[in-house]
């Protein structure tokens, strides 16, 4: 039987070498800072403007994730990307420097992984001997367009987040034995449980990470206990409470080491990014520096990735609307972990 | 979990805003910006030739003149974080909202940029404040000509 909305990938594409470039804050604030391979020291990152400094970050992560897989960009076969900015022009200026066959994919926070399982797909139907897959997110552009200018003044409440200026990318290729295997994917649906706050993102996201987790965990006849880490993109401090405890509600194992939150975990415990960080780069980064080195080293065998995207513009909120949100997975496993 | 009993887990765990603390600051942080603007209008009353009417405009100015400084070295957000209503409604907020999408825009240019975008935000404050000027003066227009009031 097919599970909906679920893929399998029995020839196993690997990820084969991952980089992450990020801006000033992320160097200094970030605990994941010194598992970046780039550091801008300023946030234009040497361009004139926030949004050229955003394409900047996608060709340096790009350049980068190439280069330790021993490739040029002539070598790689499809560029699969996205950010935020309106119609993703960062990724667009980007993909025109690559001079790469280029989806762009839209998924909001939640394109790390989307573009990982489309770049899974394209390997898996043979069309694909090495694909740039990632996303990035660059704060100063990002808030200009769905909030506030930077420099205005207002208070932010205890369940804000903040967006992060860093850049994921992993090149994707056919099985190669000793790095991390793809094995299945769950394509996130669109729920909307009617939250409306924009400042408060975790709380509307929870609900479509727990929707792809519990669909993964049954359409894979697995459970929590398979994996060694459930990592979830970005809900940050409060929607991660929220999501771990509607896991508990549902009667799932959660012990609370294995449940991480890339936004959670980004800026440490610092008080002064609230309730975490956010973007479309925040799990990229996290999920191509700390997740892909630790399974490298072994740490961990089998993970499952769920990127949690909030599908809002600022349109639609100021219409009142609601928000509705997706959230797309992906298990890796090293050889040999989890079943097949 | 329906949507209803998420809405409730979801009011249940969210972190409330601390109202009580806001309040607090938000009044300390207004009253001392207000208490400046009241000693700058002293200092044009006392050192130049301004009367309490006319000693105004210029005062406003000022104030709206550090704004604009604090706005562009990046410490108005951060006062206004720990303030709230207190940095937002004294003229000072008006001044940051104004500059800050100035500054924010400048990379669209001058005309499309700056020109277009400088009352995104403050816009509706002016937009709203002499519409209400218009209907109190209106009220009190009313009022003399019946001759309830006097000018």
């Amino acid at each position: 039987m097919v599970a909906r909305g679920i893929l399998n990938f029995p020839s196993r594409p690997s990820i084969r070498a991952a980089a992450v470039a990020a801006g000033p804050l992320e160097k200094k604030k970030s605990i994941f800072g010194p598992l970046f391979d780039k550091l801008h020291d300023s946030e234009l990152c040497g361009e004139d403007t926030n949004e050229k400094a955003h394409s900047r970050l996608i060709e340096d992560a790009c350049g980068l994730a190439l280069e330790k897989a021993g490739a040029m960009p002539a070598d790689a076969d499809f560029l699969l990307c996205g950010d935020l900015v309106n119609e993703m022009t960062p990724s667009n200026f980007a993909a025109a420097n690559l001079h790469l066959p280029y989806i762009g994919l839209f998924s909001a926070c939640a394109t790390s992984v989307s573009s990982l399982a489309v770049a899974a797909l394209l390997t898996e139907s043979g069309a694909s001997r090495l694909a740039l897959a990632g996303s990035a997110s660059h704060h100063n552009s990002i808030e200009r367009q769905f909030r506030y200018p930077i420099e205005y003044g207002f208070q932010k409440g205890p369940t804000a987040q903040w967006t992060v200026t860093a850049a994921g990318f992993a090149a994707v290729t056919q099985n190669e034995p000793g790095y991390p295997e793809i094995r299945r994917a769950t394509i996130g649906r669109s729920v909307d449980y009617g939250l409306t706050d924009p400042l408060n993102m975790g709380a509307a996201m929870a609900p479509a990470a727990f929707d792809t987790l519990s669909r993964h965990l049954f359409g894979t006849n697995s459970v929590p206990g398979d994996y060694d880490a459930i990592i979830t993109g970005d809900l940050g401090s409060v929607g991660s409470s929220l999501f771990r405890q509607m896991a508990k509600e549902e009667g799932l194992e959660v012990r609370r080491s294995k449940w991480r939150d890339a936004g959670e975990e980004f800026y440490g415990d610092d008080p002064s990014f609230f309730a975490g960080a956010s973007g479309a780069g925040c799990s990229a980064a996290v999920y191509f520096s700390d997740v892909f080195q630790k399974m490298l080293a072994g740490e961990y065998r089998r993970v499952l990735l769920i990127a949690t995207g909030a599908l809002l513009s600022p349109l639609s909120f100021q219409q009142g609307e609601s928000i509705p949100c997706t959230a797309h997975a992906v298990e890796l496993s090293m050889s040999g972990g989890g079943q097949s | 979990m329906d949507q209803k009993t998420y809405t409730q887990l979801e009011q249940k765990m969210t972190p409330k805003v601390p109202l009580a603390g806001n309040l607090i600051r938000a009044f300390l942080v207004g009253g001392l910006i207000c208490a400046i603007g009241q000693a700058i209008m002293y200092f044009y009353m006392y050192f130049f030739d301004f009367t309490e009417k006319t000693a105004g405009n210029p005062t406003v100015a000022t104030l709206i003149f550090i704004a604009m400084l604090l706005t562009g070295f990046g410490k108005y957000k951060k006062i206004a974080q720990f303030a709230g209503a207190g940095s937002a409604v004294p003229v000072t907020g008006f001044g940051n909202a104004m500059i800050s999408a100035a500054i924010e825009h400048r990379t669209e240019g001058y005309v499309l940029g700056v020109g277009g975008n400088m009352f995104k935000l403050a816009g509706s404050v002016i937009v709203f404040g002499v519409f209400s000027a218009f209907v109190v003066a209106l009220i009190k227009t009313i009022l003399v000509k019946l001759g309830v009031i006097g000018w």
